[in-house]
């Protein structure tokens, strides 16, 4: 690293901690609809991308109706758009629960296969209905723009945004999770499914919610997503496989666990593309996570739920 | 057949028995004799190129279907073996004389774009056919070795290590493209010639390529019914059905998880291999995530308890793949998708499953019908094991007849 002082080097991690803040947010609004259903049911949802993707797609339209059809309401078409992208992958995700998850729970292995058959067939559905091109909403004047906080230091309001909605967010699951009687009912089911039942806990229908959801975050996810990229058939599964390594870096089922590791993951990736290839940088993130977890499978905060 | 001395039969037995090596021996015939009649050498080019899938897909039958271990990154094996084969072979049209335009006269075209004025070391050793041939076989399986040791020593399994396998898939292919100077990056390598001075382009050299492969996949069959046959194939099938119960009779678990995995990766390495010399290029779109599972469809589509049925779903479903996708590109995505949850939730045990619930009796009739007396077909697989196929983390396959 020659040839950079030390206030250079705190100017780079500042910038590039920054960029590394939009890559930490998109793991995380990622991580966490999969910490659901991944560390919550044991269920590896490899069409988890696609519902991602589906969120984006629905923001899409909303911003294009809200410009075309009705241009009044165009400044306040993002809080319904994120209601809608919720909503609609929220019914996907318990439609594909009932039909298709629900027979495979002793079997996850063969959940990943046929989820990712599953994220296929909604990629091609979307190339088919959206064409195979990126799609950018048009963001309402008050999206647009930055915040200068300094001279040297120029926060866009897209980002901050992203920020803020990933905040709610965790917050939100946290508390659905940890303080609420539905998050009682959802760990009660994964830790001993049998007692759960035996107390009265309906656990086929937790599972459908949690799984919807989980399905529901990632929705979205996607729209927070419409902020800060375009969106196209394949985006959801090009963050899939980091994804997953996030929630299995963090410790399954540690909520804590998957932010601090997407945060370690998107900043390491970040400052490390400063110095060398974005494609090295990635590659020596990622290669560091996987020769951790070789040491501590558990990953970082393990759980305390017997497996 | 059936005035085999009972010497001969238990010489049989060390393979799964007479049934089996039939089994065997009618694919050979499909690959060896009846395909090279029927078929064009264009075509047979092609059906060539997806044998060499069945390499993958036998590999996986063995660590998947009996060792209970699904690797998403089968890919990686098959991509190191078919990187090296590419290597020698790029080496080999990159001689001096070849190169001379080139401002650096015997390296690859594509480090000379690169502005690389040297071989790096790692390409050195590929200079030699030999040395070649054993790093293909030996890379992969010390790969496997190193991830299988870390992973089942620790006791990762299931879908934990399908993640991590999927990570190293991915991880390989971003280093492949981004170090294009050293690996040809995205385009992979190309212009593959010569095999020791011998054409590997002319109709007579892709003749002689898809039998050898042929020979070698019946082979690998043999090797894979003789792995499942031994005593150790047993403690494969009890490990993946109670592993607890293994560990506690005194077995180390890990090491038979890990040399299934060193096996399957071998296998893979050797598709590869046959894959550059039949294909003529190797690129990083077959080492990925998306190859690497489409390479666990294959096998769960042929039976993934069935090394001869992985061998005929590899074949029917790239057969598939590519008459679809030439008229009907967006529906083969829609296809292989449909395929990855039929497959899970209508037929688990794949083609061989089906062969073995629908066309076996009918066959058993038939020959009852010349034989007038009860066929004996119950004698060529050892069964008791297989009758509750419940694994703790997966493959629930719940039926009491299946195929070894």
């Amino acid at each position: 690293m020659g040839g950079y002082t030390g206030e250079e080097l705190t100017a780079i991690f500042l910038m590039q901690g920054f960029s590394g803040l939009s890559l930490f947010c998109v793991f995380l609004l990622m991580a966490l609809g999969l910490a659901i259903i991944f560390g919550q049911m044991g269920v590896i949802n490899m069409a988890h991308g696609e519902f991602l993707t589906l969120g984006a797609y629905i923001t899409y339209l909303t911003s294009y109706l809200a410009s075309d059809v009705w241009p009044f309401l165009f400044d306040y078409y993002f809080p319904v758009a994120i209601i809608l992208a919720f909503l609609g992958t929220f019914i996907l995700g318990y439609l594909v629960e009932r039909f298709l998850i629900r027979f495979l729970y002793n079997r996850p292995l063969d959940t990943l296969l046929a989820t990712w058959g599953l994220g296929l067939i909604l990629q091609q559905i979307f190339r088919s209905l959206f064409g195979p091109r990126e799609k950018s909403v048009v963001m309402p004047d008050w999206l647009m723009g930055s915040y200068q906080a300094t001279d040297m230091v120029d926060i866009p309001l897209n980002g901050l945004m992203v920020v803020a909605i990933t905040i709610l967010l965790t917050i939100g699951v946290f508390i659905l999770l940890y303080k609420s009687r539905w998050g009682i009912k959802v760990r009660a089911t994964t830790q001993n499914r049998t007692m759960a039942n035996a107390a009265g806990i309906n656990t086929d229908r937790v599972d459908r919610l949690t799984f919807a959801l989980g399905c529901g975050i990632a929705g979205v996810a996607g729209a927070a997503f419409t902020t800060i990229a375009s969106t196209g058939p394949t985006t959801g599964s090009l963050y899939i496989v980091d994804t997953f390594l996030v929630v299995v870096f963090g410790g399954a089922a540690s909520l804590l666990g998957t932010v601090a590791s997407a945060f370690g993951i998107a900043q390491a990736q970040s400052i490390l593309s400063f110095f060398l290839s974005g494609s090295m940088a990635k590659v020596i993130t990622l290669m560091t996570v996987v020769i951790i977890l070789m040491f501590r499978p558990q990953g970082l905060f393990a759980s305390k739920v017997r497996r | 057949m059936s005035t085999q001395s009972v010497v001969k039969a238990s010489w049989m037995d060390k393979f799964g028995g007479r049934g089996k090596l039939i089994q065997i021996l009618i694919i050979a015939i499909l690959i060896l004799g009846v395909l090279p009649m029927v078929a064009d050498i264009f075509r047979l080019n092609l059906y060539g190129k997806y044998l060499t899938y069945a390499f993958v897909a036998a590999g996986l039958v063995l660590c998947w279907g009996y060792g209970g271990i699904l690797s998403l990154g089968q890919g990686i094996f098959f991509g190191l073996g078919g990187y090296g084969m590419a290597m020698f072979l790029k080496l080999e049209a990159s001689s001096p004389e070849n190169t001379a335009i080139q401002s650096t006269p015997g390296i690859p075209d594509f480090m000379d774009w690169n502005q690389i004025t040297e071989l790096p070391w790692f390409w050195e050793p590929f200079h030699s056919f030999p040395l070649t041939i054993l790093l293909i076989l030996t890379v992969p399986a010390f790969f496997a070795f190193v991830i299988g040791y870390a992973m089942f020593k620790r006791r990762v399994g299931g879908v934990y290590f399908a993640i991590i396998t999927q990570a190293i898939a991915s991880i390989m292919t971003i280093l492949i493209i981004g170090q294009q100077g050293y690996t040809g990056g995205i385009n992979g390598i190309t212009d593959l010639r010569t095999l020791m001075g011998w054409s590997i382009q002319t109709d007579f050299a892709q003749y002689v390529l898809y039998f050898a492969c042929g020979i070698a996949l019946i082979l690998c069959l043999l090797v894979g019914q003789y792995i499942l046959n031994s005593r150790y194939g047993q403690l494969l099938i009890a490990m993946r059905d109670q592993e607890d119960r293994v560990r506690f009779s005194g077995y180390d678990v890990a090491n038979i998880k890990i040399f299934v995995f060193v096996a399957a990766s071998v296998f893979s390495a050797i598709g590869g291999a046959f894959f550059t010399l039949q294909v003529g290029f190797m690129s990083p779109s077959f080492v990925g995530t998306v190859a690497s599972i489409e390479m666990v469809i294959f096998c769960a589509v042929g039976g993934r308890l069935s090394l001869i049925g992985a061998a005929y779903g590899a074949f029917l479903v790239n057969l598939a793949k590519s008459s679809l996708s030439e008229s009907f590109p967006q529906l083969w995505v829609v296809a292989m998708g449909a395929l990855f949850i039929a497959v899970v939730m209508l037929f688990p045990r794949g083609l061989a499953g089906l062969v073995s619930d629908y066309a076996t009796p009918v066959r058993d009739r038939l020959l009852g019908l010349f034989n007038r007396k009860p066929p004996a077909p119950k004698a060529d697989a050892p069964k008791p094991e297989s009758a509750r196929l419940q694994k703790r983390d997966g493959v629930s396959i719940g039926s009491a007849q299946e195929t070894h």
